[in-house]
């Protein structure tokens, strides 16, 4: 056995804290409200860990970060090494590290967690992540392999979309992503705000890829500037990872009323057009002094988040359960009512109601109690009768999910989709019912979360590999 | 607080106070020895790097990247059709090969710019021309109809929505108003080929304003013009125009395609109702990408909600409610305005400046 390093430990029980912008400051502008760890910290959290045997948390993460092994390195001051463990299996660190769940992933299973609090793995990512793009590591690609002359479509620039051309252009194939809209990286983009996660970060990222030879086409709409049947002909293997971008309604009276905004629009308005900085840029919002936030997933917190830093008189969450079934993350609902959102849950809308020019003027709220579990296992909310009341307010952003967006599977025939819309595929090699043509991320799961997107991503890409090289599907055991 | 919570965010950085004490308290435990040596404190460079961080990139454009196959969709041609309204031949491949009578594209002049919709007016495939007609109506087509053959708009998506159901039904009348013509033509072209007859009506507030008279009426078997004050053509409105038509005893009118500003879509709903008489709106909500993920072009159809971008932009007139279009329509108005007189503003001060310097 190689000679081992001695190991410190650090036997505090709690995570060390990361600094953040002080709410009362952070809600005046739109930076980012964690501000990760110091050397230090990074360290001393690092310490905690020990290097469990059986490996818990790894069994958390969707993608099997080596986690023992990335904090040992950190701990020891071995940072490249640390980021490299990183990066073996998650292709975008820096964002995972902010934004995925991890108090129900790798931190869950952390042992520390049982008598404690678990290791801050999230935290320490980001820190591994930063540190990277802070050192500027000009990493030339020159593990990329020689060029195989196969040729493949990306569709969608999001998180799969992103971790399946970085994945196949390593392999040696070229690779082409066509996005919709005019800046790439989906979700990342237009939906998760800059305070949350910076989109230096992304760009960061997305440019990396252009160097290594990815070809971004913006404004392409597949299905409607150029069909998946026309791209079969051009491209030897593509892959669809175009998202889950169909926004819900209520389904109540008065959803049309102006200032009633899906999230989707909300976020896109303020994210992807810069809405909050009219008029220095074109496109206008107008959420008004009072707003409304229905949902309590991390869309809704992210509207919410957004609305308290266009300085309004108050924003309110209405959320149909209670605190224990909201499904965000738990620290953008810790940070959400730092910042002074009221929560007003076991409430539902049963009406916007408006005035004369059909501008929203409130919302009529009823209260609900919690009943039987029923089939997720949460306890079915039920409507209290007479219990209605109308809150007074200006918009209302509607963040209750999407399904996926029909407008590509529609004209594919050969495409199954299931009767949620989403792409049917073959689980374990990601592979549609049409060969060569590969799924994965929300369009396949629903909305679901970056880490699984970006797994999936990974498998497509493995599944196309071999499609290219061998001719044939690969099968299930690839 | 902040009067202006927009100045705050775009002019100077934002102070960030850190909890100091938690800092202190962070960076006093005990670490490693010799890692102190080798990775030096860092942490103010951090809190430093991530302000700029936002400073600097939220939205410079991503086009600098070298992989974006192009950098913008070129202006082959540009013809003023009348005052304030513009006619551009775009250069777009694939829109153009693939764009049908009815449907749309959605541009963005510049990188701070806003997405608008416009309908398709004409394509010609073989040159890779994709027509669109403007009128000038606020900052983005303000905008717009300020760049010339040779430059280039930033991006153009499409074609969007679903096209006009065309196949031959008997007597088609098209009814247009204002800039809604560039889309008639479209239209006329659309039908005509199929074999139907056509009668379009095509309506402007003065003779000026008229415009493509000549190139539908070459389409159309007959071509009624209708001018609010008369100056040209019947005085009128196309709504009384199209009464006309389908009072005839000889014409068994089968259907009707209108396009236009909202009230007059309106009228012609209303007009060719009671005669039962098919008829298609071609709708202009707000939009904002155009493929159906947002919901900002929702419009009440039936009493349902229809997204007009994908669902449309054609509808049965006679389900569709005008009037919630219309305050959906003017719901940002004010902030048009300004963004408008702003641009405006801002190009007489640089006219200004450079007589000046002249
Ligand atoms: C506001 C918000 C906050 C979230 N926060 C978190 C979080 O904190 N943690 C977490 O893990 N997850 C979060 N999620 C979920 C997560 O973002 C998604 O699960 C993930 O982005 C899915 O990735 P994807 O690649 O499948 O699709 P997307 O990110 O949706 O990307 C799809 C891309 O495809 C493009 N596209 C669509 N149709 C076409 C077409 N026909 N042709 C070409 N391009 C097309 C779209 O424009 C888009 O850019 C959040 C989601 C939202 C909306
Ligand atoms: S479970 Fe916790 S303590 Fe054990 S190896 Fe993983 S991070 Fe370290
Ligand atoms: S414009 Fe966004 S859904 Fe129609």
């Amino acid at each position: 056995m190689a000679e081992k390093k001695k190991r410190v430990f650090n036997r505090q029980k709690t995570k060390t804290a990361m600094p953040e912008q002080k709410p009362e400051d952070r809600i005046r502008n739109f930076l980012e409200v964690p501000l990760g760890y110091t050397d230090e910290m990074a360290i001393s959290e690092a310490q905690r860990c020990l290097g469990c045997k059986t490996r818990p948390c790894v069994t958390g993460c969707p993608v099997d970060v080596k986690i023992p092994e990335m904090l040992e390195l950190i701990a020891d001051g071995d940072l490249p090494g640390a980021y490299s463990k990183v990066k073996e299996t998650n292709f975008l660190p820096a964002i995972c590290g902010r934004v995925c769940p991890q108090e129900d992933q790798c931190e869950k299973h952390c042992i520390l967690g049982k008598k404690g609090e678990s290791v801050g793995i999230g935290r320490l990512e980001r820190y591994i992540a930063d540190w990277d793009l802070n050192a500027a590591t000009e990493e030339v690609s020159s593990t990329s392999a020689p060029s195989t002359g196969k040729k493949v479509a990306i569709v969608g620039s999001g998180p799969a979309g992103l971790t399946a051309a970085s994945d196949l252009v390593q392999m040696g194939h070229e690779v082409h992503v066509f996005e919709a809209l005019h800046k790439p990286g989906g979700v990342l983009f237009y939906g998760i705000p800059e305070f949350r996660l910076p989109k230096k970060i992304l760009v960061r990222e997305i440019e990396g890829l252009a160097k290594v030879g990815v070809k971004f086409h913006m404004n392409y709409v597949v299905g409607a500037t150029e069909t998946l049947t026309e791209l079969r002909d051009r491209f030897d293997s593509i892959f669809i990872g175009v998202g889950a971008g169909l926004p819900w309604f209520l389904g109540i009276p008065g959803e049309n009323l102006n200032g009633v905004y899906s999230s989707n629009e909300y976020l896109t308005r303020l994210n992807l057009m810069g809405a909050f900085n009219f008029p220095e840029y074109d496109t206008p919002v107008k959420p008004g002094q009072r707003i409304v936030v229905v949902g309590a997933g991390n869309t809704a917190m992210d509207s919410a988040r957004i609305s308290q830093r266009l300085n309004p008189e108050q924003v309110t969450l209405v959320y149909r359960r209670s605190r224990a079934e909201m499904p965000a993350r738990v620290e953008e609902i810790h940070h959400a009512e730092e910042e002074g959102i009221q929560f007003k849950l076991l409430h539902t809308p049963i009406e916007i109601v408006g005035n004369d020019k059909g501008n929203v003027t409130g919302v009529v709220l009823q209260k609900m109690e919690l009943g039987e579990p029923d089939a997720s296992g949460r306890r079915r909310p039920l409507p209290v009768e007479g219990s209605e009341f109308t809150l007074e307010c200006d918009s209302v952003v509607v963040a209750l999910g999407c399904s996926p967006n029909p407008l590509m599977t529609k004209v594919e025939p050969d495409l199954e989709v299931s009767r949620r819309e989403t792409i049917v595929v073959n689980e374990v090699t990601m592979e549609t019912s049409i060969p060569g043509v590969f799924a994965g991320g929300d369009i396949v799961t629903g909305g679901a979360t970056v880490i699984l997107a970006m797994g999936a991503g990974r498998l497509a890409a493995k599944g196309m590999h071999h499609f290219m090289m061998t001719g044939s599907s690969p099968e299930a055991e690839v | 607080m902040i009067e202006n919570p927009r100045q705050a965010f775009s002019c100077s950085l934002p102070r960030i106070d850190l909890d100091e004490d938690l800092v202190a308290t962070q960076n006093t435990r005990k670490v490693h020895p010799p890692l102190f040596i080798r990775f030096q404190l860092r942490y103010t460079a951090l809190v430093k790097d991530t302000i700029r961080h936002a400073q600097i990139s939220i939205y410079e454009p991503i086009q600098l990247l070298p992989g974006r196959s192009s950098l913008g969709f070129k202006i082959l041609k540009k013809q003023v059709l009348a005052p304030n309204t513009v006619l551009f031949d775009v250069e777009a491949p694939q829109i153009a090969a693939k764009a049908k009578a009815g449907q749309f594209i959605i541009l963005r002049v510049c990188d701070n710019g806003e997405r608008i919709p416009l309908t398709i007016a004409q394509t010609r495939p073989a040159d890779n021309v994709v027509t669109i007609v403007v009128q000038e109506l606020g900052k983005t087509t303000f905008d717009l109809c300020r760049l010339n053959e040779g430059e280039e708009i930033l991006d153009f998506v499409g074609p969007l929505g679903k096209p006009t159901e065309i196949s031959n039904v008997g007597t088609v009348v098209c009814v247009g108003g204002g800039v809604g013509n560039a889309v008639v033509w479209a239209m006329v072209q659309g039908f005509k080929a199929a074999g139907n007859k056509l009668i379009s009506i095509i309506g402007a507030r003065e003779k000026e304003l008229l415009i493509l008279e000549d190139e539908i009426g070459a389409i159309s078997d007959e071509l009624i013009v209708t001018t609010d004050d008369g100056s040209y053509g019947r005085k009128g409105l196309v709504t009384e125009a199209l009464k006309e038509v389908l009072d005839r005893e000889d014409e068994k009118v089968s259907e009707v395609v209108t396009i236009g500003p909202v009230i007059m879509m309106k009228f012609v709903a209303k007009t060719t109702e009671p005669y039962g008489v098919p008829t298609q709106a071609s709708l202009n909500p707000i939009m904002v990408d155009g493929t159906g993920m947002c919901g900002a072009c929702r419009v009440t159809v039936g009493g349902k909600i229809k997204f007009a971008c994908v669902d449309g932009p054609e509808f049965d007139a006679h389900k569709v409610d005008f009037d919630e279009l219309m305050s959906r329509l003017v719901f940002y108005k004010d902030m048009e305005t300004e963004s408008y007189e702003r641009a405006r503003n801002e190009k007489c001060r640089l006219m200004q400046q450079a007589e000046e310097v002249e």
